[in-house]
């Protein structure tokens, strides 16, 4: 495929949302680069992430950009290539699997990096270990699919212990 | 302080749904009621908190089954608020498009809500100043919106309910990030303060561009009245704040809450140079504006907007005097495609639209001195 600017391969797509709707954008590096620190004053906030994580990779070596992409996140299975594709993050876990790739992407978009609003008064402490039933519940339905049924049973139990701890 | 009303899953929830939305298109949200402070330019002040589950992934990557859980469990979770009045529960999911897009219209969903897919839900109060959307961008969207500027009040009331409720569920939170989000623009408080403006006479005199630049250039955000991407219709603007992380909440509804007597003083200045330059030309279009409005056969959506917002600053600056603020701001709402076909009691194509809305125009807008048209 070739850049939509100029002439040259495209190596870079970019999916952008806006309101709702993906449209697809296909460049070279050179006008990837371009595209992405221009800016663009009137996109949503959901672009601007898109748009930040894709700059962000950017800056990359090819080779550090394809090993960021592959990394996944053990609870939800998101990529990092997915969420700076969608600009979207697959659970709360990612906030702490992909803390070193956001972190100047939070930087970028706020200025800060620490919360000083309102806290939950009943934070749980096991807010984190709620998380993890994203990744038992997935492991669980895994489980029954390859019919492991002892496993599934196991992962139940646990699953629950967790859901009757603090809910 | 009631109780939230218990959940239908009955095969009847969709009529039920649908004589509740019939119920809503009679009355009208208490924030175009046109009082509050500062109400000639602030038609509203909102906010809204994005909060996720901690045990559930986020809406990206849930499956129907997880959105299907999660709908459940915080619409088991809200129901045992002590809210203030009764929350209506209704099944978005459920609706079809023109009941999706009148929630729209009526600014109680997001356009975003109205068009995925999946399980979803919004809980509405009566008087529409709250509504809790289920399965947005984010597991749980509380917006408050109040009439006029009162930024303070909708934070005061909206926090109460977030506290209410994080007694109930625990939601995804970092010690140092916050509240975590879908989309890291809205991590730490998740809030999203805005105000929504009329400024007709910045519009009128070309100074708009320049004010929201400078806005821009102090990371405060500017949008249409339907929110992201959505036209400045009738002269409508919604500024909030970009930021959500590193300030408290309290912060960042002053942040746009101090720039608000700002733009109302440039809109007023506005205002007055168009008197004072040009009395007898604003006049004329005021007047014209009113006239079409009170004869046209069909009339766009988009014209109408634009007719209605010279109208208000004609009230608003003593030119007309037999219309009252009140019942234009709610034209602007009523004459919403969906609005128009709630009505109607049947879907109507845009030509059809154009003909009922300049019919309901007619109606009220002729009705105070008795020449106006019966039907």
């Amino acid at each position: 495929m070739k850049c939509q600017k100029c002439d040259k391969p495209a190596t870079f797509h970019i999916t952008e949302l806006e309101g709702g709707k993906h449209h697809e954008l296909h460049f070279c590096e050179d006008c990837a680069r371009q595209y992405l620190t221009q800016g663009s004053v009137e996109s949503s906030a959901a672009t601007m992430a898109g748009a930040l994580a894709q700059h962000l990779a950017v800056g990359q070596t090819a080779e550090e950009l394809a090993r960021l992409d592959q990394k996944a996140c053990p609870v939800c299975g998101i990529t990092f290539y997915e969420f700076r594709n969608q600009g979207r993050l697959g659970c709360p876990h990612d906030y702490i699997f992909f803390e070193k790739e956001l972190e100047p992407l939070v930087m970028n978009i706020h200025g800060e990096t620490t919360h000083s609003g309102k806290r939950p008064e009943r934070l749980a402490a096991g807010t984190q270990r709620r998380t993890e039933l994203i990744r038992l519940r997935r492991e669980m339905k895994e489980a029954i699919q390859g019919e492991d049924y002892e496993r599934a049973s196991q992962l139940r139990d646990e699953i629950r212990r967790i859901e009757e701890s603090a809910s | 302080m009631t109780a939230a009303r218990p959940v239908r899953r009955s095969p009847s929830s969709i009529d039920q749904a649908t004589v509740e939305l019939n119920n809503l298109s009679t009355t009208i949200g208490e924030w175009l009621r046109g009082t509050g402070p500062e109400s000639d330019i602030v038609m509203s002040s909102r906010i809204r908190l994005a909060r996720n589950l901690a045990d559930f992934p986020f809406i990206s990557r849930a499956s129907e089954h997880d959105r299907v859980d999660i709908e459940r469990h915080l619409r088991e979770k809200i129901a045992k608020l002590q809210a203030s009045g009764d929350l209506q529960y209704i099944n978005v999911s459920e609706l079809d498009g023109v009941d999706r897009q009148f929630l729209v219209e009526r600014q109680l969903i997001s356009r975003e809500h109205a068009e995925s897919q999946g399980a979803r839900a919004v809980l509405i109060d009566p008087q529409e100043q709250i509504s809790l959307m289920i399965n947005e961008e984010d597991h749980l969207r509380i917006q408050c919106m109040h009439s006029g500027l009162d930024l303070v009040g909708a934070w005061e009331q909206i926090s109460h309910i977030d506290d209410l409720l994080a007694e109930q569920v625990t939601y995804a939170f970092h010690p140092r990030l916050g509240y975590l989000t879908a989309c890291p623009t809205n991590v730490g408080t998740g809030v999203r303060v805005s105000v929504m403006l009329h400024l007709p006479a910045l519009a009128i005199t070309r100074q708009i561009e320049k004010v929201f630049r400078s806005l821009q250039k102090i990371s405060l955000a500017v949008r249409g009245l339907y929110g992201e991407g959505s036209q400045a219709m009738g002269d409508f603007y919604q500024i909030s704040n970009q930021i959500t992380l590193g300030r408290t909440e309290l912060e960042l509804v002053q942040q746009v809450g101090d720039i608000v007597p700002v733009l109302i003083d440039y809109e007023r200045r506005a205002r007055e140079f168009l008197v004072r330059e040009s009395q007898q030309n604003l006049h004329d279009q005021v007047s014209r504006a009113y006239g079409i409005l009170r004869t046209a056969q069909t009339i766009s959506s988009e014209e109408t907007m634009h007719l209605l917002s010279r109208v208000r600053m004609g009230v608003n600056l003593g030119l007309i005097h037999d219309v009252e603020i009140r019942d234009l701001n709610e034209l602007f709402i009523r004459t919403q495609p969906a609005h128009l076909q709630k009505l109607r009691g049947v879907e109507l194509d845009t030509a059809d639209r154009n003909i009922e809305r300049a019919r309901y125009l007619r109606m009220h807008l002729n009705k105070e001195d008795g020449h106006g048209e019966q039907n």
